[in-house]
């Protein structure tokens, strides 16, 4: 089945969500990549739990930015890693509203570890998705804090070396460690079966911030053909083969109360 | 409501931003302004107002970013390292033109420096010590009344120009116990915030907003060339309308003194000593350090005046007065090296002022 019959057949079944802004001429996303996958998702979600025109999103820097140009909600951009304080910030303000930010790997874990760990310690109330593709996209594909041992990137030519440069970070299962965290949940879109799962999180997380518990977290494994220099297809195989193994997929933390 | 108070400039400042109407305060305690941090912490909750202690500096101006871009009026409060830290968010604070107030409360550097008072941020708070180009108003008070009349001066302004506002305090002034008039200044109206986040649901057109710092990426100029248009325009209006400053018997004056903040109420004082002895000496004292009153300056020393600059770092300030002068004025300086003792207790003091002020008769 083509591609293009694919998106066909879920348009004519679940329609196409409103919150979807329509692209023009000069799609900035590369041929295969996921992130108009889960900017999908999360309109899909926010729309069915009747919080489009509540929800506030906070963008951060990297290829994840262009996302604020495909979700028809209030957004706010942000310097490189900072979304969580901006979110803190939004949800103090207006509780009542439904505050995400979107990263990649490199902005939250990387760079955006201060504000992550403020966000964590505090728990607050809001509502985090990381896209985890492995390498820095939006700059050439350098090695990112969670590029698998032995990865070719730009500046791992010989394949990341783990006793130089460390091991990929588990962001799910860390997360998912912190008393404030109310959910944690790692997903992935590179089937029709995941794409279903990772709607689920991507709703529970958001249902748990509504519901005022804690903190909730949603990993969302995606490709990067670009910079795995891999066509879109094979990347799918790479995700299946070599990410999903190192991530494994599903919920690391769900509690309805944090005493 | 109007009441007077006896209390300390920082503390000053926290009431000057709760009569401006700030809604948000986000603080990370650095010495020595951890009394405006801990004002916030125990009076904003009881009003229903929002305080976060953030996780650091970055924290606290980021935080500063989010709530400015839902429109209310919200500040943060830091000293010269965590001042530092910030630098970034600053730069995309005047990209994303989202009005919001920091104040800078002076301590010694470089680096880690004495936690104690100097004045040695004159630079990064007048030239930005964010990447790009931009400029910010920046009030200077010296005086616990000022602190608290100033703050809610850097509101208004901030929401006039859509732009971000320094108050650049020091240790001294912060630390200083004065009896204060606490009451609510009107500066008249400023724009609505007809852009800011809140939710689809709260706009009255159900459109999107969005908050950007990249200016033309998300259409809200159409080039880079307009936003920088744009950003020249709002510093000229700023550089056109916002010059203050004290100006302290220099009518007659043969010797002006120039300073700003303590070191502005010490050379107060040398100055009426001096006057006292017959010498005809005057002060032009900063309110805004920028933008920086070159055109008095400049015209006084046209006039045959001498300068004095007065500042406790190695002479940040006396490049300004440089500029205003022209370039066979005669300009002195008291520096940093001129405190009364070497240890970071020390501090300028009127009597080598005045020692100064003789010096150049």
């Amino acid at each position: 089945m083509s591609e293009k019959t694919e998106v066909a057949t879920r348009e004519r079944v679940t329609g196409r969500p409103r919150l979807l802004i329509k692209q023009k001429a000069g799609f900035v996303y590369c041929p295969g990549c996921h992130h108009p996958l889960v900017a999908r998702a999360v309109a899909e979600v926010l729309e069915e739990l009747k919080v489009d025109d509540k929800a506030i999103g906070v963008f951060d820097i990297g290829c994840n930015s262009f996302l604020v140009g495909l979700l028809d909600i209030d957004g706010v951009l942000t310097p490189h890693g900072r979304p969580p304080d901006m979110a803190t910030a939004v949800k103090h303000i207006y509780p009542d509203n439904v505050v995400f930010t979107i990263q990649g790997d490199g902005g939250l874990l990387s760079i955006g570890a201060d504000p992550l760990m403020g966000a964590l310690s505090r728990a607050e109330k809001i509502t985090l998705i990381m896209l985890n593709n492995a390498v820095y996209g939006t700059t050439g594909g350098q090695m990112a804090p969670t590029s698998l041992a032995g990865q070719i990137t730009t500046t791992t030519p010989e394949g990341r070396d783990v006793s130089k440069t460390g091991f990929p970070i588990h962001a799910a299962e860390m997360i998912a460690t912190f008393k404030g965290t109310a959910y944690s949940a790692r997903g992935a879109v590179n089937n029709p079966y995941n794409y279903e799962r990772t709607r689920e999180y991507l709703k529970a997380a958001f249902q748990k911030q509504m519901s005022n518990v804690g903190l909730s977290f949603v990993e969302v494994i995606c490709d990067c053909p670009s910079n795995w220099h891999l066509s879109p297809a094979d990347s799918l195989k790479w995700i299946e083969e070599k990410m999903i193994p190192e991530f494994p997929l599903g919920e690391f933390k769900n509690v309805d109360k944090i005493e | 409501m109007s009441e007077r108070m006896f209390i300390e400039g920082n503390v000053a400042i926290a009431w000057g931003a709760t009569m401006a109407g700030c809604q948000a305060f986000f603080g990370y305690p650095i010495t020595p302004q951890n009394e405006i941090t801990e004002w916030f912490a125990r009076e904003f909750p009881r009003m229903g107002r929002v305080f976060v202690q953030t996780q650091s500096e970055l924290g606290s101006i980021n935080m500063l970013y989010g709530a400015a871009a839902t429109g209310v009026r919200a500040m943060t409060s830091s000293s010269s390292p965590g001042w530092s830290l910030m630098q970034e968010t600053v730069s995309d604070l005047m990209n994303a033109e989202l009005p919001c107030v920091i104040v800078d409360v002076q301590r010694g550097g470089p680096g880690g420096g004495p936690i104690r008072h100097a004045q040695q941020d004159y630079f990064q708070c007048t030239r930005g010590g964010g990447h790009g180009d931009y400029r910010n108003i920046v009030l200077t008070p010296a005086s616990s009344q000022e602190c608290c009349d100033l703050t809610q001066l850097a509101f208004h302004l901030a929401d006039k120009y859509r732009n971000p506002v320094l108050v650049m305090s020091d240790a001294i002034v912060g630390r200083l116990r004065e009896t204060v008039e606490v009451a609510a200044i009107d500066f008249g109206p400023v724009p609505a915030k007809d852009w800011a986040v809140a939710g689809k649901a709260r706009h009255g057109d159900g459109k999107r907003r969005v908050v950007d710092h990249c200016g033309d990426l998300f259409a809200r100029y159409p080039s880079y060339q307009a936003l920088l248009q744009s950003l020249d325009k709002r510093i000229k209006r700023m550089q056109e309308a916002e010059v203050r400053y004290e100006d302290y018997q220099t009518e007659d004056a043969k010797t002006i003194l120039v300073a700003y903040g303590y070191t502005a109420r010490v050379s107060k004082e040398a100055v009426n000593t001096a006057r006292a002895e017959g010498i005809k000496a005057g002060l032009i004292r900063l309110i805004t350090a920028w933008p920086f009153p070159y055109e008095v300056i400049g015209q006084k020393a046209r006039q045959g005046s001498k300068f004095l600059v007065v500042e406790d770092s190695l002479g940040q300030l006396l490049e300004d007065v440089r500029v205003a002068v022209p370039s066979s004025a005669d300009v002195g300086l008291v520096s940093i090296l001129d405190r009364h003792m070497p240890s970071d207790g020390g501090m300028i003091l009127p009597d080598k002022v005045l020692a100064k002020i003789k010096e150049m008769q």
